[in-house]
């Protein structure tokens, strides 16, 4: 037989008790060409547009899950961002165009459409403003539709002006969202340095500079690597480091396969495969459980962040042996409500807010699906926003920040979203008014990294 | 795809009648063995069989139906899955 019984079982092993999946098959859908003055015209050609690419990409997928044994857990759509082709509708709100982002996602039968989505890290335009101030409403009436706004790069620094504005725009949606628990927050991101490529929600859209219909897929097996670092037998920290690669490597075949299969199914062009550790509710396939089986009691405790280091570099590293199209947010993800690991690092008092601002440092994204009380302030909550932003420009990475202010909770109280974003404890915030500094608004340059021309 | 070949993994606890069951629904399916292996690990019965396909016409969701229901009666787990998803993934 070619095939060796042990690389047959080791398999099985990896999907039926570690939770080995490919987490997302996005499909990146053009829509330059949709642009229409009549919003009305705009809408249904959007609609049109995106029926007629991803009609088949729940079917197919099935078919290709079927086929190799490995469960396909969400199918999603990204879209160009909806601030640019909507431009010249000239509209105020431009919440219909997300009713019809989301009637193309019920009718493909898709999990999430990313996409209604705005560039503003320099400035904003009419229609970048028209789709910001839309976000609540657009998110409280759709079930689908996800939203971010990249507000920083390391190219052109902060735009404090859309940090201040998104602070107030994530109050609104968690108030208008009031009744699931501020669900819209956990559909919202701001971004510095957004990738163009990225599967993952709520962050997704089809970049500007991304193919007609491309499909990207991400991996995700935090599950995998944990159970194959706590095999090891005392091993030191470079022997862990290789043994994550060495999984990476396994679980990135996986996707490259899979992607590349079900885009020549569809009559699209093979994208990215975004390579991360991706945690879910799940007990055991969680980010902080592999932190903690390197030695550390509990995930935030000192030396958090180096565990976290190493982990993301040798996720990268094994990725990239395996496939020549590593892209996305590729490495770990340290979301709070969808890692069991971390809800109970919070609960327990070793991981505060803090730590999370500086793992995310050495981590994929930043702070995602993080509650905080409901009654803190949009000041504080852009505060928290500029924090983060300035990480991802100073360091020439992608950051982004996923807070949820439920409203009506306290410390304490857990948040319940169901599905894949789980649910989260409620965080405290410092108390100390940051108004005065986000009220300035204009610009945080662009620091001297970026003259590397 | 680059070829119809399947492995079907059968694990579970040894009993009297697996083999002759699982291959009933091989031939009822006109699915061939191409190769076949079995061994006990932890005390597991474990089947693994490369199967292969010439048919054009094959319904694969129609077959791991069967399998998986056959699998039940005996009480093991019957897994069907492209003989790519092993190659790709351990080797370059």
């Amino acid at each position: 037989m070619l095939i060796h019984p042990e690389e047959i079982l080791e398999t099985i092993k990896m999907v039926t008790n570690e939770h080995l999946d490919i987490r997302t098959v996005t499909m990146g859908i053009n829509l330059r060409g949709c642009s229409h003055p009549d919003i009305k015209v705009f809408n249904e050609q959007v609609y049109t547009r995106i029926m007629r690419c991803a009609e088949k990409l729940v079917a197919t997928t099935e078919d290709i899950q079927n086929l190799y044994g490995i469960p396909i857990i969400n199918k999603r759509i990204s879209v160009t961002p909806i601030a640019i082709v909507a431009e010249a509708c000239q509209e105020e709100d431009l919440s219909s165009v997300a009713e019809a982002l989301d009637r193309a996602a019920q009718e493909t039968g898709i999990d999430f459409i990313g996409g209604f989505s705005a560039l503003v890290q320099k400035g904003m335009t009419p229609g970048d403003l028209s789709l910001i101030n839309s976000i609540p409403q657009a998110l409280a009436s759709t079930k689908k539709v996800c939203s971010s706004v990249n507000v920083a790069t390391t190219k052109a620094g902060i735009n404090m002006d859309a940090v201040a504005k998104m602070g107030h725009i994530i109050k609104q949606t968690a108030e208008l969202t009031r009744d699931s628990n501020g669900l819209g927050c956990a559909k919202l991101v701001v971004f510095a340095n957004a990738p163009e490529d990225n599967p993952f929600m709520a962050g997704a859209f089809h970049g500007i500079g991304e193919p007609d219909c491309v499909i990207n897929v991400g991996v995700s097996g935090p599950g995998v690597v944990n159970s194959a670092v706590r095999a090891l037998q005392n091993p030191a920290l470079g022997d862990i480091s290789e043994c994550i690669k060495k999984t990476a490597f396994k679980i990135t075949r996986m996707g490259e396969m899979v992607g590349r299969e079900v885009a020549r199914r569809l009559d699209a062009q093979f994208g990215v495969l975004d390579l991360s550790l991706a945690p879910t509710p799940a007990v055991g396939d969680s980010v902080a459980a592999i932190l903690e089986a390197m030695g550390l009691e509990s995930c935030g405790t000192h030396g958090t962040t180096a565990a976290l280091a190493l982990l993301n570099d040798a996720v990268k590293k094994g990725g990239a042996m395996a496939s020549s199209s590593v892209g996305g947010l590729s490495g770990a993800f340290i979301p709070v409500s969808e890692d069991q690991g971390m809800i109970k690092a919070v609960q327990r008092g070793s991981l505060s807010l803090d730590k999370l601002e500086a793992m995310t440092c050495v981590c994929s994204v930043g702070l995602d699906m993080i509650a905080v009380p409901g009654d803190t302030s949009p000041a504080t909550i852009s505060a928290i926003i500029a924090d983060e932003m300035a990480i991802g420009m100073i360091n020439k990475k992608t950051t982004a920040v996923r807070v949820i202010t439920a409203p009506g909770t306290k410390v304490g109280d857990m948040v319940e979203f169901g599905g894949l974003l789980g649910s989260a404890p409620v965080m405290p915030v410092h108390n100390f008014s940051s108004e005065t500094f986000i009220a300035r608004g204009g610009k945080i340059p662009a620091p001297i990294q970026s003259l590397t021309n | 795809m680059s070829s119809s070949r399947f492995v079907i993994t059968v694990i579970g606890l040894d009993r009297v009648g697996i083999v002759a069951g699982i291959t009933q629904i091989m031939a009822e399916h006109s699915v061939n063995i191409a190769d076949i292996r079995q061994t006990i690990m932890n005390d597991l019965f474990t089947m693994i069989m490369l199967a292969e396909v010439t048919s054009e016409n094959f319904d694969l969701t129609a077959f791991q139906e069967a399998m998986s229901n056959i699998g039940k009666e005996l009480g093991v787990q019957v897994i069907v899955q492209h003989e790519d998803a092993f190659r790709f993934m351990h080797r370059i």
